[in-house]
Protein backbone atom coordinates (compact mmCIF):
# COMPACT_ATOMS: atom_id res chain seq x y z
CA UNK A 1 0.00 0.00 0.00
CA UNK A 2 1.28 3.40 -1.12
CA UNK A 3 2.54 5.42 1.84
CA UNK A 4 2.37 9.15 1.65
CA UNK A 5 0.57 11.48 2.66
CA UNK A 6 -0.88 15.04 1.68
CA UNK A 7 -0.36 17.80 5.22
CA UNK A 8 -0.64 20.75 4.29
CA UNK A 9 -1.60 23.18 1.02
CA UNK A 10 -1.95 26.99 0.12
CA UNK A 11 -4.13 28.40 -2.36
CA UNK A 12 -3.64 31.99 -3.50
CA UNK A 13 -6.50 34.06 -4.73
CA UNK A 14 -6.59 34.40 -8.84
CA UNK A 15 -6.47 37.15 -10.25
CA UNK A 16 -7.09 37.89 -14.59
CA UNK A 17 -4.21 39.88 -15.26
CA UNK A 18 -0.66 39.61 -13.34
CA UNK A 19 -1.11 42.33 -11.37
CA UNK A 20 2.49 43.17 -11.21
CA UNK A 21 3.34 39.78 -10.19
CA UNK A 22 5.76 37.00 -11.46
CA UNK A 23 5.28 33.40 -11.24
CA UNK A 24 8.42 32.87 -9.05
CA UNK A 25 6.83 35.62 -6.99
CA UNK A 26 3.61 33.40 -6.81
CA UNK A 27 4.90 30.12 -6.72
CA UNK A 28 6.95 31.59 -3.46
CA UNK A 29 4.21 32.99 -1.48
CA UNK A 30 1.73 29.90 -2.27
CA UNK A 31 4.81 27.35 -0.95
CA UNK A 32 6.04 29.68 1.83
CA UNK A 33 2.34 28.82 3.22
CA UNK A 34 1.81 25.64 2.50
CA UNK A 35 4.86 24.59 4.26
CA UNK A 36 3.77 26.15 7.47
CA UNK A 37 0.15 24.94 6.94
CA UNK A 38 1.88 21.75 7.32
CA UNK A 39 3.61 22.74 10.11
CA UNK A 40 7.09 22.36 8.20
CA UNK A 41 10.11 24.15 8.59
CA UNK A 42 12.55 25.14 5.34
CA UNK A 43 15.35 22.42 6.52
CA UNK A 44 12.62 20.24 6.90
CA UNK A 45 11.71 19.68 2.89
CA UNK A 46 14.15 18.10 1.45
CA UNK A 47 11.89 17.44 -2.07
CA UNK A 48 10.73 19.85 -4.68
CA UNK A 49 8.30 19.40 -7.57
CA UNK A 50 7.70 22.18 -9.86
CA UNK A 51 6.36 22.48 -13.73
CA UNK A 52 6.84 25.32 -16.41
CA UNK A 53 5.77 28.32 -15.93
CA UNK A 54 3.89 29.92 -19.06
CA UNK A 55 5.21 33.37 -18.71
CA UNK A 56 8.49 33.10 -17.72
CA UNK A 57 11.61 31.40 -18.72
CA UNK A 58 11.68 28.18 -16.55
CA UNK A 59 14.56 26.09 -17.31
CA UNK A 60 16.32 24.83 -14.35
CA UNK A 61 13.02 25.53 -12.56
CA UNK A 62 13.24 23.78 -9.66
CA UNK A 63 17.04 24.89 -8.85
CA UNK A 64 15.52 28.55 -9.18
CA UNK A 65 12.64 27.83 -6.96
CA UNK A 66 14.81 26.15 -4.22
CA UNK A 67 17.05 28.38 -4.00
CA UNK A 68 14.16 31.73 -3.84
CA UNK A 69 12.84 29.68 -1.33
CA UNK A 70 15.96 28.50 0.78
CA UNK A 71 15.63 24.68 0.08
CA UNK A 72 18.12 22.43 -0.22
CA UNK A 73 16.46 19.33 -1.33
CA UNK A 74 17.80 15.92 -2.26
CA UNK A 75 15.18 15.20 -4.26
CA UNK A 76 14.08 17.73 -7.62
CA UNK A 77 11.76 17.17 -9.83
CA UNK A 78 10.26 18.89 -13.70
CA UNK A 79 6.81 17.71 -14.27
CA UNK A 80 5.55 18.82 -18.11
CA UNK A 81 2.60 17.26 -18.56
CA UNK A 82 0.37 19.35 -20.07
CA UNK A 83 -3.28 19.41 -17.90
CA UNK A 84 -1.66 16.09 -16.29
CA UNK A 85 0.89 18.50 -14.55
CA UNK A 86 -0.74 18.70 -10.99
CA UNK A 87 -1.65 15.22 -10.76
CA UNK A 88 1.44 14.22 -12.18
CA UNK A 89 3.47 16.31 -9.45
CA UNK A 90 1.03 14.42 -6.74
CA UNK A 91 1.95 11.57 -7.86
CA UNK A 92 5.85 12.01 -8.46
CA UNK A 93 5.77 13.21 -5.03
CA UNK A 94 4.63 10.19 -3.36
CA UNK A 95 6.44 8.17 -5.35
CA UNK A 96 9.71 9.33 -4.00
CA UNK A 97 8.56 9.07 -0.16
CA UNK A 98 7.35 5.33 -0.74
CA UNK A 99 11.18 4.85 -2.59
CA UNK A 100 12.80 6.75 0.47
CA UNK A 101 14.50 9.36 -1.68
CA UNK A 102 12.53 12.04 0.09
CA UNK A 103 10.45 12.73 3.28
CA UNK A 104 8.99 16.19 3.08
CA UNK A 105 8.16 16.93 -0.69
CA UNK A 106 6.87 20.62 -1.81
CA UNK A 107 4.40 20.45 -4.77
CA UNK A 108 4.39 24.17 -6.50
CA UNK A 109 2.29 25.54 -9.46
CA UNK A 110 2.29 29.31 -10.06
CA UNK A 111 1.96 31.47 -13.39
CA UNK A 112 0.71 34.67 -14.25
CA UNK A 113 -1.05 35.00 -17.50
CA UNK A 114 -1.17 37.96 -20.15
CA UNK A 115 -2.94 37.02 -23.10
CA UNK A 116 -0.61 39.20 -25.37
CA UNK A 117 2.24 37.24 -24.45
CA UNK A 118 1.00 33.92 -26.06
CA UNK A 119 1.76 35.16 -29.63
CA UNK A 120 4.00 38.35 -29.59
CA UNK A 121 6.73 36.04 -28.37
CA UNK A 122 6.62 32.36 -30.16
CA UNK A 123 7.23 30.70 -27.93
CA UNK A 124 10.43 28.00 -28.88
CA UNK A 125 7.74 24.72 -28.85
CA UNK A 126 8.60 21.72 -30.67
CA UNK A 127 5.23 19.99 -32.22
CA UNK A 128 5.60 18.59 -35.20
CA UNK A 129 1.90 17.88 -35.16
CA UNK A 130 1.39 21.62 -35.42
CA UNK A 131 2.65 22.08 -38.90
CA UNK A 132 -0.38 20.04 -39.94
CA UNK A 133 -2.95 21.80 -37.99
CA UNK A 134 -2.23 25.69 -37.33
CA UNK A 135 -2.35 26.54 -41.28
CA UNK A 136 -5.73 24.84 -41.56
CA UNK A 137 -7.05 26.70 -37.79
CA UNK A 138 -6.36 25.27 -35.17
CA UNK A 139 -7.99 27.06 -32.46
CA UNK A 140 -5.60 25.82 -29.86
CA UNK A 141 -7.32 23.42 -27.97
CA UNK A 142 -10.42 24.76 -28.37
CA UNK A 143 -11.66 23.24 -31.43
CA UNK A 144 -10.07 19.72 -30.65
CA UNK A 145 -12.42 19.61 -27.73
CA UNK A 146 -15.71 20.74 -29.36
CA UNK A 147 -14.80 18.46 -32.27
CA UNK A 148 -14.79 15.70 -29.27
CA UNK A 149 -18.39 17.17 -27.87
CA UNK A 150 -19.84 17.41 -31.34
CA UNK A 151 -19.37 13.99 -31.97
CA UNK A 152 -20.39 12.69 -28.50
CA UNK A 153 -24.01 14.78 -29.55
CA UNK A 154 -23.96 12.63 -32.64
CA UNK A 155 -22.96 9.59 -31.25
CA UNK A 156 -24.78 9.20 -28.18
CA UNK A 157 -27.04 12.14 -28.43
CA UNK A 158 -25.83 14.15 -25.86
CA UNK A 159 -26.90 17.63 -25.39
CA UNK A 160 -26.05 20.98 -25.23
CA UNK A 161 -27.75 21.13 -22.03
CA UNK A 162 -26.00 18.40 -20.44
CA UNK A 163 -22.93 20.09 -20.73
CA UNK A 164 -23.74 23.15 -20.17
CA UNK A 165 -25.13 21.77 -16.89
CA UNK A 166 -21.72 20.50 -15.90
CA UNK A 167 -20.62 24.18 -15.90
CA UNK A 168 -23.90 25.63 -13.71
CA UNK A 169 -23.44 23.27 -11.17
CA UNK A 170 -19.49 23.80 -10.49
CA UNK A 171 -20.56 27.47 -10.71
CA UNK A 172 -23.20 26.57 -7.76
CA UNK A 173 -20.34 25.77 -5.69
CA UNK A 174 -18.10 28.66 -6.71
CA UNK A 175 -20.69 30.86 -4.88
CA UNK A 176 -18.94 29.53 -2.17
CA UNK A 177 -15.72 29.57 -3.02
CA UNK A 178 -14.73 32.88 -2.05
CA UNK A 179 -11.24 32.28 -3.93
CA UNK A 180 -12.34 31.05 -7.10
CA UNK A 181 -12.85 34.22 -9.90
CA UNK A 182 -16.59 33.78 -10.48
CA UNK A 183 -18.12 33.59 -6.89
CA UNK A 184 -20.04 36.50 -7.07
CA UNK A 185 -21.47 35.62 -10.74
CA UNK A 186 -24.20 32.74 -10.81
CA UNK A 187 -24.80 30.96 -13.71
CA UNK A 188 -27.67 28.92 -15.50
CA UNK A 189 -27.64 26.40 -17.81
CA UNK A 190 -29.49 29.02 -20.12
CA UNK A 191 -27.00 31.90 -19.40
CA UNK A 192 -24.20 29.04 -20.65
CA UNK A 193 -25.72 28.12 -23.57
CA UNK A 194 -26.65 32.27 -24.45
CA UNK A 195 -23.38 32.96 -24.36
CA UNK A 196 -21.36 33.18 -27.74
CA UNK A 197 -20.03 30.11 -29.53
CA UNK A 198 -16.69 29.81 -29.62
CA UNK A 199 -15.70 26.72 -31.49
CA UNK A 200 -19.78 24.89 -32.06
CA UNK A 201 -21.23 23.13 -30.01
CA UNK A 202 -18.90 24.89 -26.73
CA UNK A 203 -19.91 28.20 -25.28
CA UNK A 204 -17.85 30.97 -23.92
CA UNK A 205 -18.72 29.51 -20.67
CA UNK A 206 -17.96 26.09 -21.16
CA UNK A 207 -14.38 26.87 -21.55
CA UNK A 208 -12.06 27.16 -18.96
CA UNK A 209 -9.87 30.60 -18.42
CA UNK A 210 -6.39 31.34 -18.16
CA UNK A 211 -5.77 33.28 -14.96
CA UNK A 212 -2.69 34.43 -12.87
CA UNK A 213 -2.22 32.48 -9.66
CA UNK A 214 -0.22 29.90 -7.41
CA UNK A 215 -0.97 26.59 -5.28
CA UNK A 216 1.29 24.60 -3.42
CA UNK A 217 0.83 21.07 -1.79
CA UNK A 218 3.13 19.24 0.62
CA UNK A 219 3.36 15.54 1.48
CA UNK A 220 5.36 13.55 3.70
CA UNK A 221 5.97 9.99 4.22
CA UNK A 222 2.88 8.04 7.05
CA UNK A 223 5.31 8.38 9.98
CA UNK A 224 5.30 12.18 9.66
CA UNK A 225 2.08 12.33 8.81
CA UNK A 226 0.61 10.80 12.32
CA UNK A 227 2.11 13.92 13.79
CA UNK A 228 0.58 16.73 10.85
CA UNK A 229 -1.57 19.42 12.40
CA UNK A 230 -4.83 18.28 9.55
CA UNK A 231 -6.15 15.20 9.03
CA UNK A 232 -3.58 13.31 6.63
CA UNK A 233 -4.71 12.73 3.10
CA UNK A 234 -2.97 9.52 1.68
CA UNK A 235 -2.07 8.95 -1.70
CA UNK A 236 -3.18 5.55 -2.25
CA UNK A 237 -3.30 5.57 -5.77
CA UNK A 238 -1.90 7.27 -9.05
CA UNK A 239 -1.61 6.09 -12.57
CA UNK A 240 -0.50 7.53 -15.60
CA UNK A 241 -1.09 7.31 -19.17
CA UNK A 242 -0.34 9.16 -22.63
CA UNK A 243 -1.61 8.76 -26.08
CA UNK A 244 0.99 9.27 -28.47
CA UNK A 245 -1.54 9.82 -31.49
CA UNK A 246 -5.10 11.27 -30.48
CA UNK A 247 -6.17 12.10 -33.83
CA UNK A 248 -5.80 8.57 -35.10
CA UNK A 249 -6.42 6.34 -32.82
CA UNK A 250 -9.07 3.60 -33.17
CA UNK A 251 -11.93 5.81 -30.95
CA UNK A 252 -11.39 9.63 -30.39
CA UNK A 253 -13.77 9.59 -28.16
CA UNK A 254 -11.96 6.55 -25.80
CA UNK A 255 -9.19 8.27 -23.91
CA UNK A 256 -6.24 7.35 -22.37
CA UNK A 257 -7.86 8.17 -18.89
CA UNK A 258 -9.48 4.76 -19.09
CA UNK A 259 -5.78 3.28 -18.58
CA UNK A 260 -4.67 6.00 -15.89
CA UNK A 261 -7.78 5.77 -13.82
CA UNK A 262 -7.30 1.97 -13.82
CA UNK A 263 -3.94 1.85 -12.58
CA UNK A 264 -4.73 4.26 -9.91
CA UNK A 265 -8.18 2.59 -8.56
CA UNK A 266 -5.68 -0.87 -8.60
CA UNK A 267 -3.08 0.68 -6.81
CA UNK A 268 -5.22 1.68 -4.42
CA UNK A 269 -7.55 -1.20 -3.68
CA UNK A 270 -10.71 1.21 -4.85
CA UNK A 271 -13.47 1.30 -7.54
CA UNK A 272 -15.47 4.21 -9.03
CA UNK A 273 -18.29 3.65 -6.87
CA UNK A 274 -16.22 4.14 -3.42
CA UNK A 275 -15.48 7.21 -4.91
CA UNK A 276 -17.52 10.25 -2.28
CA UNK A 277 -16.21 13.22 -4.09
CA UNK A 278 -14.47 13.92 -7.74
CA UNK A 279 -12.43 16.62 -9.19
CA UNK A 280 -11.76 16.06 -12.70
CA UNK A 281 -9.91 18.30 -15.21
CA UNK A 282 -12.46 20.82 -16.49
CA UNK A 283 -10.80 22.21 -19.55
CA UNK A 284 -13.99 22.44 -21.12
CA UNK A 285 -17.16 20.62 -20.25
CA UNK A 286 -16.34 17.89 -23.30
CA UNK A 287 -13.82 17.13 -21.41
CA UNK A 288 -15.17 16.34 -17.86
CA UNK A 289 -18.27 14.17 -19.58
CA UNK A 290 -15.32 12.27 -21.58
CA UNK A 291 -13.12 11.97 -18.02
CA UNK A 292 -16.44 10.65 -15.96
CA UNK A 293 -17.14 7.77 -18.66
CA UNK A 294 -13.23 6.62 -18.87
CA UNK A 295 -12.47 6.92 -15.40
CA UNK A 296 -15.61 4.87 -15.18
CA UNK A 297 -17.77 6.26 -13.48
CA UNK A 298 -20.57 5.15 -15.95
CA UNK A 299 -20.82 3.59 -19.45
CA UNK A 300 -19.32 5.25 -22.66
CA UNK A 301 -22.07 7.01 -24.22
CA UNK A 302 -23.83 7.96 -20.72
CA UNK A 303 -22.25 10.97 -19.72
CA UNK A 304 -24.65 13.10 -20.52
CA UNK A 305 -27.49 10.98 -18.83
CA UNK A 306 -25.24 10.83 -15.56
CA UNK A 307 -25.21 14.26 -15.59
CA UNK A 308 -28.47 14.95 -15.74
CA UNK A 309 -29.52 11.99 -13.26
CA UNK A 310 -26.96 13.61 -10.38
CA UNK A 311 -26.47 16.76 -8.55
CA UNK A 312 -22.77 17.60 -9.22
CA UNK A 313 -22.72 20.57 -6.52
CA UNK A 314 -21.64 20.44 -3.14
CA UNK A 315 -25.01 19.47 -1.79
CA UNK A 316 -25.49 16.63 -4.34
CA UNK A 317 -24.85 13.04 -4.80
CA UNK A 318 -22.17 13.06 -6.46
CA UNK A 319 -20.17 16.09 -6.05
CA UNK A 320 -17.87 17.18 -8.67
CA UNK A 321 -15.20 20.05 -9.20
CA UNK A 322 -16.74 21.56 -5.50
CA UNK A 323 -14.25 24.40 -5.58
CA UNK A 324 -16.22 25.95 -8.93
CA UNK A 325 -13.27 23.84 -11.19
CA UNK A 326 -11.06 25.52 -13.33
CA UNK A 327 -14.54 26.55 -15.20
CA UNK A 328 -15.53 28.53 -12.20
CA UNK A 329 -11.89 28.68 -10.34
CA UNK A 330 -9.79 30.02 -13.33
CA UNK A 331 -6.54 28.32 -14.45
CA UNK A 332 -3.50 29.45 -13.40
CA UNK A 333 -0.87 27.80 -15.24
CA UNK A 334 -0.10 24.94 -16.69
CA UNK A 335 -0.71 23.30 -13.43
CA UNK A 336 -3.64 25.29 -12.80
CA UNK A 337 -5.02 21.73 -12.08
CA UNK A 338 -3.78 21.89 -8.90
CA UNK A 339 -7.02 23.81 -7.38
CA UNK A 340 -8.68 20.69 -8.07
CA UNK A 341 -5.98 18.63 -5.84
CA UNK A 342 -6.06 21.41 -3.33
CA UNK A 343 -10.08 21.18 -3.48
CA UNK A 344 -9.96 17.51 -2.63
CA UNK A 345 -7.30 17.79 0.01
CA UNK A 346 -9.20 20.16 0.94
CA UNK A 347 -12.77 18.67 1.78
CA UNK A 348 -10.70 15.43 2.87
CA UNK A 349 -9.17 17.40 5.77
CA UNK A 350 -12.92 18.60 6.57
CA UNK A 351 -11.74 22.19 5.66
CA UNK A 352 -13.80 23.06 3.31
CA UNK A 353 -16.14 25.38 5.52
CA UNK A 354 -19.65 26.23 3.79
CA UNK A 355 -19.17 23.39 0.77
CA UNK A 356 -17.88 21.15 3.27
CA UNK A 357 -19.22 18.05 1.39
CA UNK A 358 -20.78 15.29 4.44
CA UNK A 359 -18.58 12.24 2.85
CA UNK A 360 -15.24 13.07 2.59
CA UNK A 361 -13.17 9.76 2.79
CA UNK A 362 -12.69 9.18 -0.67
CA UNK A 363 -11.68 11.29 -3.69
CA UNK A 364 -10.63 10.83 -7.37
CA UNK A 365 -8.63 13.41 -8.96
CA UNK A 366 -7.86 13.98 -12.68
CA UNK A 367 -5.62 15.71 -14.80
CA UNK A 368 -6.04 15.51 -18.64
CA UNK A 369 -3.53 16.97 -20.86
CA UNK A 370 -3.37 18.51 -24.92
CA UNK A 371 -6.58 16.72 -27.01
CA UNK A 372 -7.27 13.75 -24.10
CA UNK A 373 -3.18 13.02 -24.78
CA UNK A 374 -1.55 13.30 -21.43
CA UNK A 375 -3.52 11.66 -18.30
CA UNK A 376 -3.08 11.28 -14.66
CA UNK A 377 -5.27 10.10 -11.96
CA UNK A 378 -5.54 10.00 -8.25
CA UNK A 379 -6.61 8.59 -5.72
CA UNK A 380 -6.84 10.41 -2.41
CA UNK A 381 -8.14 8.61 0.96
CA UNK A 382 -8.19 10.77 4.48
CA UNK A 383 -7.01 8.96 7.40
CA UNK A 384 -9.28 6.44 9.58
CA UNK B 1 -1.84 39.08 -44.79
CA UNK B 2 -5.19 39.47 -42.47
CA UNK B 3 -6.77 42.54 -41.50
CA UNK B 4 -5.11 42.08 -38.22
CA UNK B 5 -1.80 42.22 -39.70
CA UNK B 6 -0.58 38.44 -38.36
CA UNK B 7 0.92 36.25 -41.28
CA UNK B 8 -0.58 33.35 -42.12
CA UNK B 9 0.80 30.32 -40.00
CA UNK B 10 2.28 28.38 -42.31
CA UNK B 11 4.21 24.66 -42.46
CA UNK B 12 8.33 24.11 -42.50
CA UNK B 13 8.78 22.51 -45.93
CA UNK B 14 12.14 22.35 -45.53
CA UNK B 15 11.03 19.82 -42.64
CA UNK B 16 10.66 16.08 -42.16
CA UNK B 17 7.30 16.52 -44.20
CA UNK B 18 8.87 17.90 -47.34
CA UNK B 19 8.06 15.87 -49.74
CA UNK B 20 4.64 15.90 -48.60
CA UNK B 21 4.34 19.31 -48.97
CA UNK B 22 6.18 19.08 -52.26
CA UNK B 23 3.28 16.04 -53.31
CA UNK B 24 0.50 18.38 -52.57
CA UNK B 25 1.97 21.33 -54.55
CA UNK B 26 1.54 19.25 -57.47
CA UNK B 27 -2.05 18.14 -56.86
CA UNK B 28 -1.01 14.68 -55.22
CA UNK B 29 -1.40 13.26 -51.42
CA UNK B 30 1.90 11.66 -50.99
CA UNK B 31 2.30 9.53 -47.52
CA UNK B 32 5.03 7.67 -45.64
CA UNK B 33 4.47 4.01 -45.09
CA UNK B 34 6.29 1.84 -43.36
CA UNK B 35 8.04 -1.48 -45.35
CA UNK B 36 7.36 -3.39 -41.97
CA UNK B 37 4.63 -3.07 -40.95
CA UNK B 38 2.35 -1.46 -43.75
CA UNK B 39 0.89 1.27 -41.34
CA UNK B 40 1.06 4.68 -43.10
CA UNK B 41 2.71 7.45 -40.84
CA UNK B 42 1.28 10.64 -40.16
CA UNK B 43 2.67 13.25 -39.59
CA UNK B 44 5.46 12.04 -41.99
CA UNK B 45 8.72 11.20 -40.04
CA UNK B 46 11.97 9.54 -40.69
CA UNK B 47 11.01 6.43 -39.19
CA UNK B 48 7.42 4.63 -38.09
CA UNK B 49 5.96 5.34 -34.21
CA UNK B 50 4.16 2.04 -34.23
CA UNK B 51 7.35 -0.07 -34.69
CA UNK B 52 10.30 2.44 -35.12
CA UNK B 53 11.55 0.97 -38.83
CA UNK B 54 13.21 3.34 -40.48
CA UNK B 55 12.22 2.01 -43.95
CA UNK B 56 9.20 3.74 -45.11
CA UNK B 57 8.61 4.04 -49.03
CA UNK B 58 6.20 7.33 -49.69
CA UNK B 59 2.74 6.04 -51.59
CA UNK B 60 0.41 7.91 -53.39
CA UNK B 61 -3.24 7.57 -51.79
CA UNK B 62 -6.67 8.29 -52.81
CA UNK B 63 -8.14 11.82 -51.88
CA UNK B 64 -11.45 10.55 -51.07
CA UNK B 65 -12.83 10.10 -47.50
CA UNK B 66 -15.48 11.48 -44.85
CA UNK B 67 -15.45 14.03 -42.10
CA UNK B 68 -14.48 12.49 -39.20
CA UNK B 69 -14.51 14.97 -36.14
CA UNK B 70 -15.31 18.57 -36.85
CA UNK B 71 -15.88 21.84 -34.87
CA UNK B 72 -17.54 25.20 -36.55
CA UNK B 73 -14.84 28.34 -35.24
CA UNK B 74 -16.62 30.95 -34.47
CA UNK B 75 -13.67 32.75 -32.43
CA UNK B 76 -10.58 31.67 -33.47
CA UNK B 77 -7.08 31.05 -31.76
CA UNK B 78 -4.64 32.35 -34.17
CA UNK B 79 -4.48 35.86 -35.29
CA UNK B 80 -4.67 35.28 -39.10
CA UNK B 81 -7.81 33.59 -38.68
CA UNK B 82 -9.34 36.27 -36.27
CA UNK B 83 -11.50 37.60 -39.55
CA UNK B 84 -11.76 34.36 -41.15
CA UNK B 85 -14.37 33.05 -38.75
CA UNK B 86 -17.21 30.95 -39.22
CA UNK B 87 -14.93 28.63 -40.66
CA UNK B 88 -15.07 24.70 -40.68
CA UNK B 89 -11.88 22.97 -38.87
CA UNK B 90 -12.26 19.11 -38.51
CA UNK B 91 -10.53 15.67 -39.44
CA UNK B 92 -10.87 13.87 -42.51
CA UNK B 93 -10.64 10.25 -42.29
CA UNK B 94 -8.96 9.13 -45.35
CA UNK B 95 -10.26 6.30 -47.34
CA UNK B 96 -6.86 4.29 -46.58
CA UNK B 97 -7.45 4.77 -42.15
CA UNK B 98 -5.65 7.95 -41.98
CA UNK B 99 -7.08 10.97 -40.44
CA UNK B 100 -5.77 14.42 -41.35
CA UNK B 101 -6.66 17.95 -40.00
CA UNK B 102 -8.02 20.32 -42.24
CA UNK B 103 -10.75 22.83 -43.37
CA UNK B 104 -14.13 21.82 -45.04
CA UNK B 105 -14.66 24.29 -47.91
CA UNK B 106 -16.75 24.44 -50.59
CA UNK B 107 -20.03 24.64 -48.47
CA UNK B 108 -21.64 26.45 -45.84
CA UNK B 109 -21.00 25.52 -42.64
CA UNK B 110 -23.84 24.33 -41.35
CA UNK B 111 -24.43 22.19 -44.09
CA UNK B 112 -21.00 20.11 -42.70
CA UNK B 113 -22.14 16.57 -40.98
CA UNK B 114 -20.06 13.94 -39.63
CA UNK B 115 -19.73 11.02 -41.63
CA UNK B 116 -19.93 12.93 -44.94
CA UNK B 117 -18.27 12.09 -48.00
CA UNK B 118 -15.37 14.72 -48.92
CA UNK B 119 -12.76 15.50 -51.63
CA UNK B 120 -9.69 16.73 -51.42
CA UNK B 121 -9.06 20.81 -52.88
CA UNK B 122 -5.46 21.57 -53.18
CA UNK B 123 -5.32 25.29 -52.76
CA UNK B 124 -1.84 27.09 -53.90
CA UNK B 125 -1.65 30.07 -50.74
CA UNK B 126 1.21 31.19 -52.01
CA UNK B 127 4.89 31.49 -50.35
CA UNK B 128 5.35 27.80 -52.54
CA UNK B 129 2.70 26.60 -49.86
CA UNK B 130 -0.36 24.22 -51.12
CA UNK B 131 -3.11 23.63 -48.40
CA UNK B 132 -4.71 20.23 -48.77
CA UNK B 133 -8.48 21.52 -47.78
CA UNK B 134 -11.73 18.66 -48.35
CA UNK B 135 -15.45 19.98 -50.06
CA UNK B 136 -18.66 18.01 -50.10
CA UNK B 137 -17.94 14.99 -52.34
CA UNK B 138 -19.72 15.44 -55.80
CA UNK B 139 -23.21 14.32 -56.60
Amino acid sequence: MPRAAVIGYCELAPSKRPEGRTPLGLIADASRRALADAGLQPADVDGIVVCPAMMQYSMLWPSVVAEHLGLAPTYLEFVDLGGATSCAMVARAASAIESGRATNVLCANGDTWDPKGMYLTPPPMVAPLRDYTLPYGAAGANADYAMAARLHMERYGTTPEQLAKIAADQRTSALENPLALFHDQPLTVEDVLASPIVCDPLHKLEIVLPCSGAEAVVLTSEERAADAPHRAVFVRGYGEALEPSPFQRDDFLVTPTVESARRAFAMAGLRPRDVTLAQIYDCYTSAVLIELEDAGFCAKGEGGAFVDSHDLTFRGDFPLNTGGGMLSFGQPGLGGGMTLVVEAVRQLMGRAEVRQVPRNDVAFVHGNGGTFTEECSLVLVGAS
Amino acid sequence: MSATGAPRPLPDLAGDGARYWQALAQGRIELPRCTACARFVFYPRPFCPACHADRLVWEEVPGAGRVYAFSVVHRATHPWFLDKTPYVYGLVELDVGVRLPTTIVGCEPSRVRIGMGVDPVFEDVGDGVTLLFFRPAAG
